[in-house]
């Protein structure tokens, strides 16, 4: 097999990142504290939906070995997968799937906003939809952050564990390597690690309005985008991928 | 030919969007662009109002049979996501028939976040579509579809849902 083109590789990284944390949202209809909860995780898990069907598309496209959006997404194994580690977390209580939504929307908003100059036309096309849509996304764990974290003696405790839950998987977020950085000297993608200070400044208000502590931790590892995971990845590929690999290519 | 290309544009401009069919693909915006390529052959252009609408396939299909319906032959129907849509392009009929239908229609929208920044929404009161009190407010920001949230009346006291401005 010959090596994946580097733009390919890249778009699989933000796709995965949107269908994996599209999936992991999606376990909370039906469960989620309020029926208007409900329907909001569900509609921020299709704005993802529709974004990683772009991403995983168009990866399959610059590849140019006739996989489609459904090959990418169903029939590869965890090790195959490029997304962080913050997204594939178990949800865990509302607050630290709170805390989650917080990070990463602030993350993809900063990001989205940047892809939208690149000189690749697709990426800046995904970008500039996306960033309509994340920006609801932020403004809304930012509300429920806010909320729980100056809410009851209970709620802050339980938002200010969801927080230290999901720091160590922070710092992956804006790691880069050697061939973000090139397609980013071309002006096709974004160094992750520009997109850290925007980020900081957003994250450290909201905290500070919420009255909650933001956390002194350890850094986990990482390696998502090398396909190293951690074990709740498997768990949820497999009721991702059940129906399609015991089914393939039906339709209905 | 010309006359040709205008019935058949006003019969894609016709087809009912899946989930709201009070209003058209046209008066959602949603409709971009009918014309013949270099070969002649029909182009539909669409755009999604967000990018995981799951309307999209539906209205996909309702084009092609509405293409077959005026004995236009074969459609090629092709989706663009830039220019990003904008609730902006929803016109004063689709507007008209949003309201009548018991939907807001929305306001301007908000100017993107910069990066860092926290925006400050300035949400103008939305207007209730059964009794028109300015007098309401929001339940969610989310609501039955990617595209709406969920508002009440406190005159009326019913709830109703409102087009998202974007």
């Amino acid at each position: 097999m010959s090596e994946q083109p580097a733009l390919a590789s890249y778009a699989l990284r933000l796709g995965d990142d949107a269908l994996i944390l599209a999936q992991r949202l999606s376990e909370w209809i039906s469960r989620a504290p309020q029926l208007e909860e409900d329907v909001a995780m569900a509609n921020i898990a299709l704005d993802l939906l529709g974004q990683a069907r772009a991403l995983l598309t168009y990866a399959g496209e610059v590849e140019g070995m006739g996989r489609s959006e459904d090959d990418l997404a169903y029939f590869r194994d965890d090790r195959q997968y490029r997304n962080v580690h913050i997204v594939e977390l178990a949800n865990g209580d509302f607050a630290q799937t709170t805390a989650r939504q917080l990070a990463f929307s602030s993350y993809q908003l900063e990001m989205y906003l940047a892809l939208r100059r690149s000189r690749d036309l697709t990426l800046a096309g995904v970008a500039d939809k996306a960033v309509k849509e994340v920006a609801y996304h932020r403004d809304h764990a930012t509300q429920w952050t806010l909320r729980l974290g100056d809410g009851t003696e209970e709620s802050h405790r339980r938002m200010q564990a969801g927080i230290e839950r999901v720091w160590p998987h922070v710092d992956e977020m804006f790691r880069s390597d050697p061939l973000e950085q090139a397609l980013a000297a071309d002006g096709l993608a974004v160094d992750a690690r520009d997109l850290r200070s925007g980020w900081d400044s957003y994250v450290g208000a909201v905290l500070r309005e919420a009255t909650l502590t933001r956390p002194q931790t350890w850094t986990a590892p990482g390696g998502g985008r090398q396909g190293l995971h951690t074990e709740q990845l498997g768990y949820l590929l497999g009721e991702m991928q059940y129906l399609a690999r015991s089914h393939p290519y039906s339709g209905w | 030919m010309m006359t040709d290309l205008a019935l058949i544009r006003d019969m894609v401009a016709r087809v009912p969007d899946p989930e709201i069919p009070v209003v058209s693909i046209a008066d959602l915006g949603i409709l971009r662009d009918v014309s013949l390529d270099g070969d002649g052959l029909l182009q539909v252009t669409i755009t999604p109002t967000y990018s995981g609408c799951p309307a999209m396939d539906a209205i996909r299909r309702d084009i092609t049979d509405a293409c077959e319906r005026c004995g236009a032959g074969e459609v090629e129907v092709r989706t663009v996501l830039s220019p990003p849509w904008t609730s902006d392009w929803i016109t004063e009929e689709g507007r008209r028939k949003l309201r009548e239908f018991g939907i807001a229609p929305p306001g301007r929208p908000a100017a993107a976040p910069g990066p860092g920044r926290r925006s400050v929404p300035l949400a103008l009161s939305v207007r209730c579509p059964r009794c028109g009190s300015p007098d309401t407010r929001r339940l969610s920001e989310f609501g039955s579809t990617a595209c709406k949230a969920l508002h009440a009346c406190n005159a009326c006291l019913e709830p109703f849902d409102y087009f998202k401005a974007i």
